[in-house]
């Protein structure tokens, strides 16, 4: 370092006698120079730090920058435990990390702090934008991560971003990267960038393009209309490409709408499954059909709450564990309901409508009184959040396990009731009383245990529901006009019906949608319906011969 | 005989002793005052006081807060002296979620009850439903909750946000803050969406956004299965510029909504959703770890941070008994409400409707966010604007909040057939909807409904 001083002092002054002591002035100079600039980094680190305390979001969002540019090594856990909401104050403005078991670090020394200290610490709390900063800082900076996930979903931030400052250090990362997933992603955020950059050759950006063409999403048609003022060939194949994107985009749009009817057809099937067999099968109108889809709600919020007490590590298998519940208290209600009110009523098809309704309006009060009128939270397992990406398609995860429950419960009941004894009983009292009568079949405990089943069912469906809907009160009530709708479209006593008249609905609903909107969506469907109740009265698939007529 | 009569002057004595005690450092009218109002236990013909709000049915979840937090001002009002002199009584009928309904019972609360003033609804329509009968038998009825505007009766005080209070602000914030260029005004299908939708659409054209860069987006009261929507509304945000969801959604069809959004992964900070009706108690039924950055815009937050929410929050959970229980922005429009309508009473001396209702212009009251808030000659009050972001504890953390109080504007400046409307119901001009261009008075109820 001296001798370039010397060197410099010799160009300066050109006079070699007075060059030495010149030359130790100036270095002393620059090193007064230096170790003031250095002292000012250090002030300014510190004012970067209690920036972060502030309340001033413009000030957090600069020091964030700040500190993700600095190569200070204190960076990486303090942004990180900022974006988790660990990062604390105190009144004094120091910082603290409150790791994950709960025990505080200083944020600047890194050092644990025994004891407690905890009482008047704030949590540092950010707005959107320091969100947005600081994944950009920790995208940059979380490319070298160890988990590979954290190394695609940083590669993915950048494509996001594109912020150019990123470019060397994807490079870097780039070469040493051996999983082929995130190597794919920060090729692709590396085009993305390039794509962008004034400086890149024509070549390399129609390499660029032809890259990101086979990620061929939503995101890369956005990127690529977005671009402009590029070379014509360069455009050509970017118009190109954002063309055979959007193509590609229908298909998979249209798969999607298919995935939503199913899945919304599966929930209008648990929902009128229950219904299928009451009014399918008995003949019994029951409004209060849907009071017991709201009682299996309730059932699962109880037995979740009630885990959260006494098991807390079952929790996550909660919802399997209130299906048998779920399946008691409504079946057993079911019951009781038959034997207490409906039988009384049977063959007198608008009293019993009256009734139920009653019964109906009587349950939800009930629950209104016993939970209040608030909603109730169930708690969603995270093995059912969150979505699986399928090509271009989003499958939810709660939705699918919805699909496959409803498939699961609708089977058990076809083989209830063709491969048991039960079965055949209830068969037989449907189809003929006077007949199975005779044959010494009990009927009225046929009737009551067949209503016990219908009601079951549709706790069962409450059960799924709570994951997906309110668990309120009036939650039944949303569901039984569908479910009516579902059983009549489908065919009285018909379960197959009721299965494909489910997904039906739940197919052209979901198509409707996007063209008519939600709410005039449900009315062109209403409408369809009731011109085709008009041609066909009896569903999609009547029941034939005697006991069809009777 | 003499036992008892010392006995209650001992009492007295102590109650007294106890209320100096509290009372250092208030002036000495307070003081007297005070000490007047504690001795005297509310005596004579009781005062009743109407509460409109559903206990049944779909709005039970929203409205039986209210009726709760009524009672809880009422009793200590009665706690305080009563008013007048005379003890506060409160008269609590269920309107059952049915609009038609509401309008009978405020009947039977005006007609039979003679209630001095009435305290209720909550959905526009429900509004709109007992808004004739609060005209025809001169009624006073306090609104709480934020609306479309468009509407300025002399019988009703909306205690509540105009447009202007809580949608305007709220997108100003995101265009300024969050760059947002493209929107998706999201809503259920009735009045107060459409309403606020038709402003917002208005008032973001004239700030140069296109039309091509605007989604509507209509949904029934209570729809669960957003898959569709929430995927049109991402692809519609994929387009490369900044996009953000309004949403007007109401009820409990929010929650599914929110849900959806944390499956499908769209995250706040790509696709924020700023909501009007999602307060507190909304978020209460639901895991708001996926919502965290989802912003709220009100004139209050449970999480404000002032002495005078403190204690409103303590004397809510000691009224309801359960520490857990959230406050709303609502639940302070009661508050203020209820505030005013006790200082216009003893302004103007008597419950006499009229004189209460000119007695009530111009009455300013604390409010819960730190500052006081009046009522205006158009009926509607002064508050401040505040957004919020939700956290992961379900509560909001105010990430913005406007300078001073903003006055409402009944009628919105950015609908062509309202623009030159006001509202003044002070004496000579009296009127809800005046028409500064022509300087004829439109009569009373809404112009557009």
């Amino acid at each position: 370092m001296p001798s370039c001083f010397r060197i410099r002092a010799w160009r300066v002054f050109r006079t070699p006698v007075h060059g030495r002591s010149f030359c130790i002035a100036f270095f002393a100079l620059a090193l007064l120079f230096v170790s003031a600039l250095r002292g000012e980094a250090e002030t300014s680190s510190a004012d970067l730090y209690s920036a972060l305390a502030s309340h001033d979001y413009e000030n957090m969002r600069k020091a964030v920058e700040k500190l993700a540019a600095s190569d200070d090594p204190r960076a990486v856990p303090i942004l990180s435990a900022l974006q988790a909401g660990r990062l604390f104050a105190d009144t004094d403005g120091e910082l603290f990390i409150r790791n994950p078991d709960g025990s505080l670090e200083g944020a600047v020394s890194g050092q644990r702090i025994a004891g407690e200290l905890g009482k008047n610490l704030r949590e540092i709390r950010i707005n959107n934008t320091i969100r947005r900063a600081l994944e950009g800082a920790l995208g940059r900076l979380r490319l070298f991560a160890p988990d590979p996930n954290v190394r695609a979903a940083a590669a993915n931030a950048i494509f996001q971003t594109r912020d150019e400052s990123a470019l060397i250090p994807l490079e870097r990362a780039l070469a040493r990267e051996r999983v082929a997933k995130v190597r794919r992603a920060m090729q692709e955020a590396k085009a993305a960038l390039l794509l962008f950059s004034p400086g890149t050759p024509p070549k390399t950006k129609l390499e660029a393009i032809a890259l990101l063409r086979n990620r061929g999403d939503q995101e890369v048609a956005a990127l690529l209309s977005e671009l402009n003022g590029q070379p014509p060939e360069v455009m050509a194949a970017a118009k190109d490409a954002v063309v055979a994107i959007e193509r590609q985009q229908q298909i998979w749009n249209f798969l999607q709408i298919i995935f939503y009817g199913f899945s919304l057809g599966s929930i209008l099937l648990l929902a009128a499954t229950g219904l299928a067999i009451t009014f399918g099968v008995m003949g019994v109108i029951n409004m209060a059909h849907g009071e017991m889809v709201m009682l299996g709600a309730y059932t699962t919020f109880v037995v979740q709450q009630a885990t959260l007490r006494f098991a807390p590590e079952w929790l996550p298998a909660s919802p399997i564990l209130a299906l048998p519940f779920a399946f008691l208290v409504t079946g057993l209600l079911g019951v009781l309901i038959e034997r207490g009110l409906i039988r009384f009523l049977y063959g007198r098809p608008l009293e019993t409508l009256l009734a139920t309704w009653g019964l109906s309006l009587v349950l939800q009060q009930a629950v209104r009184t016993l939970f209040g009128a608030s909603n109730r939270e169930v708690m969603t397992p995270s093995w059912m959040s969150g979505a699986v990406p399928l090509g271009a398609m989003t499958i939810t995860a709660n939705r699918l396990t919805i699909i496959a429950f409803s498939v699961v419960v609708f089977g058990s009941l076809i083989l209830l009731l063709r491969t048991t004894f039960f079965g055949l009983q209830m068969r037989a009292v449907t189809q003929n009383r006077a007949m199975a009568a005779a044959m010494g079949i009990r009927t009225p405990r046929v009737d009551a245990l067949t209503f016990g089943l219908g009601s079951a069912v549709a706790g069962l469906a409450g059960v799924a529901l709570s994951q997906i809907d309110n668990v309120s009160p009036n939650l039944g009530q949303n569901y039984i006009i569908d479910s009516f709708m579902v059983v009549v479209f489908g065919g009285v006593g018909n379960l197959w019906g009721t299965a494909l008249g489910a997904l039906t609905l739940g197919i052209v609903n979901k198509f409707l949608e996007p063209v008519a909107g939600a709410v005039l969506g449900k009315i062109v469907v209403l409408c369809l319906l009731i011109v085709f109740i008009q041609r066909r009265p009896r569903g999609l698939f009547p029941l034939k011969g005697r006991a069809a007529e009777a | 005989m003499s036992l008892e009569k010392s006995e209650l002057g001992r009492r007295e004595l102590g109650s007294l002793g106890l209320a100096a005690a509290a009372l250092v450092g208030l002036s000495a009218t307070q003081l007297v005052s005070k000490r007047v109002r504690a001795a005297n236990t509310p005596s004579g013909e009781p005062i009743k006081v109407g509460i409109l709000h559903s206990l049944s049915g779909t709005m039970a979840i929203s409205e039986t807060t209210l009726k709760d937090v009524m009672l809880m001002l009422i009793e200590e009002q009665n706690k305080k002296g009563g008013l007048l002199g005379r003890p506060l009584q409160p008269v609590v009928v269920d309107p059952a979620s049915n609009w038609p309904l509401f309008a009978e019972k405020a009947r039977q609360l005006l007609a039979q009850e003679k209630c001095a003033a009435v305290f209720g609804c909550w959905t526009s329509v429900s509004r709109k439903s007992v808004l004739p009968v609060f005209e025809e038998l001169n009624g006073i009825l306090l609104y709480p909750v934020q609306y479309e505007g468009q509407e300025c009766s002399r019988n009703v005080f909306y205690t509540g946000a105009a447009p202007n209070q809580q949608a305007i602000p709220a997108v100003d914030y995101l265009m300024a803050q969050e760059g947002v260029k493209r929107w998706v005004l999201a809503g259920t299908d009735y009045v107060y969406p459409r309403t606020t939708n038709q402003i917002l659409e208005a008032y973001l054209k004239s700030k140069g956004v296109a039309a091509s860069d605007l989604m509507i987006n209509y949904t029934p009261f209570g729809h669960s299965d957003w898959q569709n929507i929430v995927s049109q509304i991402k692809s519609f945000g994929s387009a490369g510029k900044k996009t953000a969801v309004v949403s007007t959604i109401n009820g409990d069809a929010n929650v599914p909504f929110y849900k959806e959004l944390g499956n499908q992964g769209i995250k706040a900070t790509d696709i924020p959703v700023i909501a009007f009706s999602v307060g507190e108690e909304e978020l209460a039924g639901i895991d708001t770890k996926p919502l965290v950055g989802h912003l709220a815009a009100w004139n209050y937050f449970m999480s404000v941070d002032t002495p005078e929410n403190k204690v409103f929050i303590q004397k809510w959970h000691n009224f309801i008994k359960n520490p857990k229980r959230v406050t709303n922005d609502p639940m302070e429009a009661h508050y203020i409400g209820f505030n005013m309508w006790v200082k216009a009473v003893e302004k103007a001396g008597t419950i006499d409707h009229d004189a209460v209702i000119d007695a009530m212009i111009g009455v300013a009251v604390p409010n819960l966010s730190g500052g006081y808030s009046a009522m205006m000659p158009n009926h509607h009050i002064t508050k401040p604007v505040l957004i919020g972001e939700i956290q992961e504890d379900g509560q909001f953390n105010i990430v913005w909040q406007t300078p001073g109080l903003v006055v409402a504007q009944e009628w919105s400046p950015y609908v062509a057939e309202t623009k030159d409307l006001i509202g003044d119901w002070r004496a000579p001009l009296s009127c809800g909807s005046f028409n500064v261009k022509t300087g004829k008075c439109g009569g009373t109820v809404s112009a557009m409904k």
